[in-house]
């Protein structure tokens, strides 16, 4: 079937139901496609796509940032990390102003390159920011283990992973969030497998489809999941058969297991959230930045009063309802996490609502 | 114990200083590669006759890293893009400075092969370096070299290809396959390997022609950095018309699409430094095709939109699924994303 075709399907399944369907995905590759693609504007009315909690940047707290900014004024340090992180906002400064005040702050690709810096620059500490879900935590474990075997004694990691399922619970439970089904992350998945969302459908009754990462992916599990929903089902179903099984990257996830633990974890928006995060297991406790450098005294974490990143990230307000959106809250100047990130439900819905406005 | 280097084999602070040693550099190396009859009087200034009185003028800084990449290196670009920046006015480029801020340690066989780029640059468009300046900065202040070329042009006086002429109803033509100078250049950066190369290239040639076959092309402008989008949402703002374009019609390399998609950057703003957008009336369309076609820069130059009176001032991207979003100047730096 051709795409448009698919499209024909989703209208005439939402034309069965008589109330508006939300779906949510949570996965900041899912916001950018579905930016990219003008997915929105092919969907029929009644149904929403939300963006959720899925952009690690977005969804990481002041706190970590600030703790991460303090760092980088430690004189021999560097801060390797992935872009992303650059421009957001801590409480008073950001990693891109510090490195303007001369910090030294390494942007990588890949968290191989991390070790690699301190490798090539033993005279430096270089702490890593751990920032990321499943996806990209066996790669920072792996370099964890690699430091310890090859003794790389100025490699660090402050790590700020955090794990998906929780999060998709803990939205459910807050009561407010109105999701009809999920748009499960399909790399996310590939580590963890698709078992593990099966207490979603089955405790909650919300249809849950693994998605790839293709416009044509995320059309069909629209199409999926409205199925489900006018056949009163809700089940857990794979979309993204060619990177996704039920038991997930076992490798990847012995490798996650090896290094982290769980722990409790704070989300921007979302508040503490038990078992959401990845904390580094204490044989490894020398490459903690953690406790190499605890958090000294920290800034008081200043909320733009009007600013509603918290609501936007659990999927009840949308970035139109913001007081501060396209005003003082710009790509330029963002008021928070969700407008800096280029993965950030604002920062798309930026571009997207000067359309929408016509 | 003895240097690492020999003296001799890089450049020293004492290149820069003005005496002894910068005449030597100069007259060895940019000289032996550079010189005609007015760089080579080395004069405070140059002095030129230029008797047509519409002149363009512009200038550029070069501090890219790497400075080698496939296809290039700083020296070519730094000519092709101030040469580029002339041809965009509709003007042919004549004269062309060149200012050089070195980094001691800089190997001097490097110099020599970005000089050598230099000299390649400048035979192949005809213009001549008639002015120029050599600085060496302590090592660790530079990037081993940074290149200021300003170049003079000499513009029809009926030429007028301001950004600001697009009208509804005109067509949006692009020279040729996008991203491929940023993602060549990230693709060295980051050491991965691929088969990219950098479309960097003087446009005049093909310009000159296009303007002689249709001498009312309404707008030109060349998408750098920031690339596509940046070039349309300047024209879109400059003429205040709307402009719509069809993602599907856009050429692109399958290997700059998979840098771009590895790393997470949206090919329209990745820089290009060979391209050229070309806006034009409806019914000057098939000519200007084809002028573009017919030379090897425009050998897959592509219809890929037109201006509309709709959302004035805003792009608008058919996009392949049958979608519409927005294309808009990117922030700034384009940046890895995590995932």
């Amino acid at each position: 079937m051709a795409l448009s075709e698919h499209i024909q399907t989703i209208k005439e399944l939402a034309a069965k139901l008589d109330r508006t369907v939300r779906v949510m995905e949570v996965c900041g590759t899912h916001t950018m496609t579905a930016f990219r693609s003008g997915l929105r504007s092919l969907l029929p009315e009644n149904v929403l796509l939300i963006s959720g909690p899925g952009c690690p940047v977005c969804v990481t707290s002041d706190r970590f940032i600030d703790h991460a900014i303090t760092l980088s004024r430690i004189p021999g340090m560097t801060i390797a990390t992935f872009g992303d992180m650059l421009c957001v906002p801590g409480t008073e400064s950001s990693l891109e102003k510090e490195r303007a005040d001369g910090a030294s702050i390494k942007i990588i690709y890949s968290p191989a390159d991390a070790l690699n810096e301190a490798v090539k620059h033993p005279e430096n500490k270089v702490i890593f920011l751990g920032i990321g879900f499943e996806t990209t935590a066996p790669t920072v474990a792996w370099t964890i283990k690699k430091a310890a075997e090859k003794r790389v004694s100025n490699y660090m990691v402050l790590c700020g992973h955090k794990t998906i399922p929780p999060a998709m619970e803990a939205l459910l439970r807050g009561g407010d969030t109105m999701i009809d089904g999920f748009m499960c992350p399909g790399h996310v998945s590939a580590i963890i497998g698709f078992r593990v969302y099966a207490f979603i459908s089955r405790n909650h009754r919300i249809p849950c489809v693994v998605t790839g990462f293709e416009p044509i992916d995320m059309i069909l599990a629209i199409e999926m999941i409205l199925t489900q929903i006018v056949e009163g089902r809700a089940e857990v179903e794979n979309q993204y058969t060619r990177g996704v099984t039920a038991e997930g990257n076992v490798s990847a996830l012995a490798m996650i297991n090896g290094v982290f633990e769980e722990c409790d974890s704070e989300w921007r928006g979302l508040g503490v959230i038990p078992s959401s995060g990845l904390a580094i297991r204490k044989d490894f406790s020398k490459y903690d930045a953690e406790i190499s450098y605890p958090a000294p005294e920290l800034p008081e974490p200043y909320r733009e009063r009007l600013c509603i990143c918290g609501d936007i990230l659990r999927g009840v307000k949308t970035p139109i309802e913001c007081g501060l959106f396209r005003n003082q809250c710009t790509p330029a100047t963002p008021a928070g996490a969700c407008m800096v990130s280029s993965e950030g439900t604002c920062a798309a819905y930026y571009k997207y609502s000067l359309r929408q406005a016509d | 114990m003895k240097p690492k280097t020999e003296h001799g084999e890089v450049i020293l602070l004492s290149h820069g200083g003005g005496g002894i040693r910068t005449k030597q550099l100069i007259s060895k190396i940019i000289l032996a590669r550079l010189g005609n009859s007015i760089l080579e009087k080395l004069d405070d200034s140059a002095c030129l006759s230029i008797p047509e009185s519409e002149l363009a003028f512009t200038t550029d800084s070069y501090v890219i890293d790497p400075i080698f990449f496939p296809g290039g290196d700083i020296g070519k670009l730094a000519v092709c893009g101030t040469i580029n920046d002339l041809a965009m006015q509709g003007a042919e480029p004549r004269y062309l400075s060149l200012g050089l801020i070195l980094e001691e340690g800089f190997p001097l066989t490097d110099f020599e092969r970005i000089i050598e780029s230099v000299a390649s640059a400048v035979d192949q468009t005809g213009v001549k370096i008639v002015a120029g300046d050599t600085k060496v900065v302590e090592h660790g202040k530079g990037n081993n070299i940074f290149i200021n070329t300003a170049g003079i042009g000499i513009r029809h006086p009926d030429t007028d290809v301001h950004i600001s002429n697009a009208q509804p109803g005109d067509t949006v033509i692009i020279s040729g396959t996008i991203g491929d100078h940023g993602a060549a250049v990230m693709s060295e950066r980051l050491q991965l390997e691929n088969c990219l190369t950098s479309d960097t290239a003087g446009l005049w040639p093909m310009i000159s022609s296009l303007l002689q076959n249709v001498p009312d092309i309404h707008c030109l402008r060349d998408p750098t950095r920031g690339g596509l989008a940046t070039a349309l949402c300047d024209i879109a703002e400059a003429s205040g018309a709307g402009i719509r374009i069809k993602e599907s019609s856009i050429p692109t390399k399958r290997e700059t699409r998979g840098i771009c998609e590895l790393l997470g950057l949206d090919i329209l703003n990745v820089a290009n430094e060979g391209k050229a957008l070309v806006i034009c009336g409806q019914s000057e369309t098939n000519k200007t095709f084809e002028s573009l076609r017919s030379h090897p820069l425009g050998k897959d130059a592509a219809i890929i939109g037109r201006i509309t009176e709709q959302h004035p001032g805003m792009v608008l991207l058919e996009t392949v699924p049958g979608g519409e979003r927005i294309i808009e100047t990117p922030m700034g730096e384009d940046l890895p994303r995590i995932c």
